[in-house]
């Protein structure tokens, strides 16, 4: 079984402190939603609102569109993996995954086949009699992932499990959860604060910052498509030019910055912007051109700095006249090397459709 | 070993290490080996007055300990049903207060470690300490007066009814099994305080996400963690409890004798250090196998407790 999980106007507050303000999300049956944002910008903090351990200050939590309102973590149909996995130290790796079933009274025998059948589901087969201490990070994240899944919950919650894991597992993990998610089926609700995990993985990604969702979306929007200030400058690189709106025309906005006129999408927020107001627009490295003869909606004469090999790409990084950030540029290395040289004076070019205008705010740290 | 050695002279310096090895070994030499053994020695001896000791009429025997088991050879019955009952109870009693401590302890530590928050968990933490600086004797007499025909308690349930004339709470020893069980509360709390509190909170939430109920939740996730404190706990109560003097000399009814009481009137009334040694020797070593056949049942290693 599956349920959807809806977060009607919930606020959470600490005191004064407000961990969570208004967050209004519909996360469907059976999909992978992750929740993105900076270090304590709230993410626990909501998903222990769901799995029971907290109850919102205002607002509602429904699960399968019952309201979660004085249900105990214990009788929600939720399972939390913590950030710290919090497996029994003191019980064998079958009784850890089985110990939902003994909570239930079902006996051993059927807990131990059904512990079985859960280590072949996360490729530890037979491993069962080990104790918690004698297996790997990876094999221990897996192992958490079976006893909440022995709980057989309609909704899957994960915080920041991986986080704990080398690299090379992080991602070989990312792989495998997404699969474990598809063979079961249920809602798996995932926290993270790296991008790259919430991207790859979710059907539908909430970026967070200090307890505000700045976005929701599939990871193709909230990457091409960012609403925000802060949701443009947290996923992914961006070149950022503060300006005024000067004139609106339909979908798109000329903006007055430091570094010359430029026209970019506006972004399609609830916030809209108009002509006078303070605007950042985004342009993504990738999107950047050096622009010879070909036309361009924008250029911008930038000084060559830096540039640097990457293996796949190069960066290259400009000094632009009014900006007291570097302006950086990545492009495909096809072969073919490059023209220009550190201190060389050149024109960037790029489309309007590349580039976003969002009304000035926040910003992610860097 | 000889690396281990090494390394502590020259981290420490020659003179501070050979300081602390001689103290260390004299202190453990006199005031722990020589004493037990100059008493282990005494108890397998005949009773003779000290200008005869270390003379042919002080040899070694076994009659204490026959005698604790068998009585004197005078009396009637075959066994030294007195002393055997008094050992007994002694015994018997220092489990059961054990256990009561454990019962009281363990909600306590258990609610300072993960409920109480900050200053009222150090409040709490000083309500319990701040009694025991008072003198051991002093808090046995105030038990003692609290527990009287005229004392508070007794005033208090005949005032509400509950009671229509004072019941005598030292004669049945409530008096007693209150004052023991409060004399050593202290060093049941902190060893399961300090284990309880070296949970995870996350493991506790876990057990309840995953659908357990609160008492499950202790049964198989916290007090399997705390057992090394419990045990170290219930290790010296027990030990303290068997041994205790003070409380039973003041809170004990009439006809209720603890065992060191008897051995106390051996050495001091009866002059019969032998009998006294013997008696001690047989109360030490019954409560150290009593100790280790429960750590044994309770599956916990010494180097847990010392943890
Ligand atoms: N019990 C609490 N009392 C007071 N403030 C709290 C409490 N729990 C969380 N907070 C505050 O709420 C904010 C959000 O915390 P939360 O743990 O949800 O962050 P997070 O997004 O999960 O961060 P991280 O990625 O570091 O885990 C933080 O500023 C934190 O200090
Ligand atoms: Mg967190």
């Amino acid at each position: 079984m599956s349920a959807d999980v809806q977060l009607d106007q919930v606020w959470i507050r600490f005191g004064d402190f407000v961990a969570a303000r208004d967050v209004n999300i519909h996360i469907q049956e059976g999909e992978f939603f992750s929740f993105l944002g900076p270090s304590g910008c709230g993410k626990t903090t909501l998903l222990r609102a769901v799995s029971g351990f907290s109850e919102p200050s205002e607002g509602r939590v429904l699960i399968g569109g019952r309201d979660m309102a004085g249900i105990g973590p214990n009788k929600r149909p939720t399972a939390l993996i913590f950030q710290n996995l919090a497996l029994f130290p003191l019980m064998t790796v079958w009784e850890n995954i089985a110990f939902s079933l003994e909570v239930k009274g079902v006996g051993t025998k059927e807990r131990r086949k059904k512990a079985e059948e859960l280590l072949e589901l996360i490729a530890l087969p037979g491993q069962g009699e080990k104790m918690v201490s004698e297996l790997s990070g990876g094999q221990k994240q897996r192992v958490a992932i079976a006893r909440a899944l022995a709980a057989e919950p309609d909704v899957l919650l994960l915080d920041e499990p991986l986080s704990a894991l080398d690299l090379k597992l992080r991602q070989h993990m990312r792989t495998e959860l997404r699969a474990i998610q598809q063979r079961v089926g249920i809602t798996f609700i995932y926290i993270t604060h790296d991008q790259g995990e919430a991207l790859t993985m979710s059907d539908h990604v909430a970026v967070m910052s200090q307890g505000i969702i700045q976005q929701v979306g599939d990871g193709n929007t909230i990457y091409d498509q960012p609403e925000t200030a802060f949701v443009a400058s947290f996923v992914g690189e961006n070149n950022l030019f503060k300006g005024k709106v000067s004139e609106i025309s339909g979908d798109y906005a000329l903006v007055d910055t430091s570094a010359g006129n430029i026209r970019a999408r506006t972004s399609k927020g609830e916030e809209r912007l108009s002509a006078g107001d303070e605007a950042y627009v985004f342009i993504r490295p990738e999107s950047l051109k050096i622009a010879n003869a070909s036309k361009f909606d924008n250029r911008i004469g930038a000084n060559i700095k830096q540039q640097e090999f990457e293996g796949s790409f190069w960066q290259v990084f400009f000094d632009v006249e009014g900006s007291d950030r570097d302006v950086k540029l990545s492009t495909v290395n096809d072969g073919s090397t490059l023209i220009h040289k550190v201190g060389d004076r050149v024109d960037l070019g790029f489309s309007a459709d590349m580039a976003i205008a969002t009304p000035a705010g926040e910003l992610a740290a860097e | 070993m000889g690396r281990y050695w090494q390394e502590f002279f020259l981290r420490n310096g020659t003179a501070l290490a050979l300081y602390l090895l001689i103290s260390v070994a004299c202190w453990m030499l006199l005031m722990i080996i020589l004493p037990q053994i100059f008493m282990l020695d005494f108890s397998f001896r005949t009773n003779v007055p000290p200008p005869l000791w270390g003379t042919e009429a002080h040899g070694y025997t076994l009659e204490h300990y026959q005698y604790m088991v068998y009585g004197s050879a005078q009396s009637t019955d075959s066994y030294n049903f007195v002393d055997l009952s008094v050992f007994g109870r002694t015994i018997l009693t220092a489990i059961f207060v054990t256990l009561i401590d454990v019962a009281l302890c363990y909600p306590v530590a258990y609610y300072l470690a993960h409920v109480a928050s900050g200053g009222w968990a150090r409040l709490m933490v000083m309500a319990l300490i701040v009694p025991f600086w008072v003198n051991e004797l002093l808090r046995a007499f105030a038990f003692k007066i609290m527990f009287g025909s005229t004392g508070i308690i007794n005033n208090f349930l005949v005032a509400i009814g509950i009671l229509d004339q004072p019941f005598d709470f030292i004669r049945n020893g409530v008096a007693l099994y209150s004052g023991l069980s409060y004399a050593y509360i202290l060093l049941m709390i902190f060893p399961i305080y300090n284990a309880v509190e070296s949970l995870d909170k996350n493991q506790i939430e876990a057990a309840r996400d995953l659908g357990c109920p609160w008492w499950r939740i202790h049964w198989r996730v916290v007090i399997p963690h705390a057992k090394p404190g419990i045990t170290s706990g219930c290790t010296m109560v027990f030990m303290l409890t068997a041994g205790a003097l003070a409380a039973p000399q003041i809170l004990g009814g009439p006809s209720s004798l603890w065992f060191t009481q008897i051995i106390y009137q051996a050495f001091n009334q009866a002059g019969n250090w032998a009998r006294g040694s013997a008696y001690a020797i047989i109360l030490l070593s019954t409560s150290i196998i009593f100790v280790l056949c429960m750590m044994k049942i309770f599956k916990v290693k010494l180097g847990e407790i010392a943890r």
